[in-house]
């Protein structure tokens, strides 16, 4: 008999359920009420996450073993809800300038919460593979959300064409390891795994198969193609949500899988995620530096960061994970502050987003221009801000478990990315502006946003050791002894 | 190795490829080898009831024939799940019931977004 213990599941229960009776008060209500179903989707997230604070702290298996809910899906799951509320508040007000205010545009955020959440805590590659559709396919609704844009929906047609594709060498990847293990239990999977004196060729072939599926979502290089072309073409709202949710749960997915079933298999794995980190932070450092408009630039940054994370999964240690969990609240973080900057490049009542039309932003905003420079400077791994740390526990990380050669490519690309990130300083700073100035007016959620990233980013030296200790927690429940 | 001793189970699987692409191959260059090859235009072109072809076969139709398809799906998947719950509904007991209900509430809230938003008016 199945256990009827859905307690562990009530945060995504509850989000499906208040997206479904939000869709249906938007369709009886009309488009007019689409800010206040915004702000009801932006409740529904903390509410969930309150929900996620009274979950007991000890590892709980559900649902014949298809949920697992311990610390690290809780971490990560907070990341995700924090950056599905920023993504949602920071849309409000763009989505009403730009006329595609919609009703649906925030539910369809919640269930993509709903489906990343899923992803986080599934111990089955069945519930793996039904998370990750959920979220994909609300996400490719997102993308070609302007649907009279041409923009958007060459976007949205590339994002779902490929992530068709990668979801397909995912269930393929999963039916070869089907196949070699017997099972798609994560526990199953582990135990057959271990018993192999040397691992079946096929089950690697699984393997690879499945990492390339999942490198598609984080966009880790040679898979990051469609990054730059979706993030340009969707609306700037939907960037500043792609670049934060799904990369957490994309990422926590992959330290699960190969942490958790694929542990057996470590010394495989270890090389592929070698060469993905290194791809990622030679294509984020190299490609960024020609790139003219804002989005592209975030999306090749947003590469380059993936890399980063990915050599603390390389280490293959607590440590490293750890390493990999900071990271990623650290670029959340950083990420939410960016686009709510980005959000404000208007002229004329028409969005922009050119980095020229940046120039000579410290005399026209320059509080804008200083909240910038300081997430760039943090982006770019300067000390004392908080990207810097999250930088140094990878590469302390890496150290340790003898990864010098990608520690040393990650502290050399890591200087050329500051040369994009510094650019954009120096056009705020030093160059005169030469088109008109943008608009004025900053709405008062999204300077919030802003203003507590910029809290976090510089106040993180204050407290880094507590903030450090809740990430290592978080990852040493994948490492149960 | 004695470990992957269960990839014996695949062995029908293995021999049911190999007699497709036999087959298969079989049949293509049995007649690419054995049936006379003659091609003229009349014969390479397509075959419409006897009639010059009219028209070209990439016509364009309203976009309404999707939505009215991908709507019919839902509800045909619906039935495809509901045939087997109802014929084994003693056996799975309150939990199956259950389970079926949610679902179908599930797809009543896509039923009645589709309804209140005009999908299911043609004009």
């Amino acid at each position: 008999m199945i256990s009827f213990n859905l307690i562990p599941l009530l945060p995504e229960i509850y989000l499906s359920l208040a997206a479904m009776g939000l869709l249906l008060l938007g369709v009886f209500r009309g488009n007019e009420s689409s800010s206040v179903i915004s702000w009801a989707c932006v409740m529904a997230a903390g509410i969930a996450a309150l929900l996620l604070l009274w979950m007991p702290p000890e590892r709980m298996i559900v649902l014949d073993g298809m949920i697992t809910m311990d610390r690290f899906s809780v971490f990560m799951k907070y990341l995700v809800l924090a950056g599905v509320a920023a993504a949602i508040i920071l849309s409000i007000e763009y989505m009403e300038r730009e006329k595609a205010a919609r009703f649906e545009y925030p539910v369809l955020v919640l269930l993509a919460g709903a489906g990343m959440m899923i992803m986080l805590s599934a111990s089955n590659l069945l519930a793996v593979y039904m998370g990750l559709e959920l979220q994909s396919l609300s996400l490719y609704v997102l993308t070609a959300f302007r649907r009279d844009s041409v923009h958007a929906a060459e976007a949205g047609l590339k994002y779902f064409i490929l992530g068709a594709l990668s979801s397909g060498m995912l269930l393929f990847g999963i039916s070869l390891i089907y196949g070699f293990t017997g099972s798609i239990d994560f526990g199953l999977i582990h135990s057959s795994l271990s018993k192999f004196a040397e691992i079946p060729a096929g089950a690697i072939v699984g393997l690879v198969f499945i990492l390339a599926g999942t490198a598609f979502k984080i966009s880790a290089a040679p898979f990051h193609m469609w990054t730059p072309d979706v993030y340009q073409g969707a609306p700037t709202a939907v960037t500043a949500l792609l670049a934060m949710a799904p990369k957490v749960a994309a990422i926590g997915l992959l330290m699960r899988l190969l942490l958790g079933p694929f542990e057996p298999a470590a010394f495989q794995w270890q090389q592929i995620i070698w060469f993905l980190s290194a791809a990622s932070m030679i294509t984020g450092a190299f490609a960024a530096m020609m790139q003219s408009d804002i989005k592209r630039l975030m999306a090749y940054s947003s590469i380059g960061h993936m890399g980063y994370a990915l050599i603390g999964l390389a280490a293959f240690s607590q440590a490293g994970a750890g390493a990999v969990c900071l990271y990623m609240l650290i670029y959340v973080i950083m990420g939410a502050g960016a686009f709510a900057v980005i959000l404000c490049l208007r002229r004329d009542g028409r969005s922009c987003q050119r980095i020229e039309d940046l120039s000579g932003l410290s005399r026209t905003h320059p509080l804008l221009a200083y909240a910038m420079a300081i997430l760039m400077f943090s982006m770019a791994g300067i000390p004392p801000l908080a990207g810097f740390f999250g930088k140094l526990a990878i590469f302390q990380s890496a150290m340790t478990a003898g990864l010098y050669g990608l520690a040393i490519l990650g502290v050399l690309t890591s200087v050329v990315a500051a040369y994009y990130y510094l650019r954009i300083v120096k056009v705020m700073f030093f160059e005169e502006p030469t088109v008109a100035s943008l608009d004025r007016g900053m709405p008062l959620a999204r300077g919030l946003i802003l203003i507590l990233c910029l809290v976090f980013v510089t106040g993180f030296i204050l407290a880094p050791s507590s903030i450090m200790a809740t990430a290592q927690n978080a990852a040493a429940a994948l490492f149960p002894e | 190795m004695a470990a992957a001793d269960f990839l014996i189970n695949y062995l029908p699987i293995l021999l049911f490829m190999g007699i497709a692409c036999a087959v298969s191959g079989a049949a293509v260059i049995g007649s690419l080898l054995v049936a006379k090859q003659n091609p003229d235009p009349e014969k390479l072109s397509a075959y419409e009831c006897g009639f010059e072809p009219f028209g070209d076969a990439r016509s364009k139709f309203d976009v309404r024939f999707y939505l009215v398809t991908l709507l019919f799906i839902i509800f045909d998947l619906e039935i495809a799940f509901l045939f087997p719950w109802a014929i084994s509904l003693g056996d799975i007991g309150l939990f199956g019931f259950f389970s079926m209900m949610i679902f179908l509430a599930v797809l009543t809230v896509g039923f009645i977004y589709e309804w209140k938003k005009g999908a299911l008016e043609w004009e």
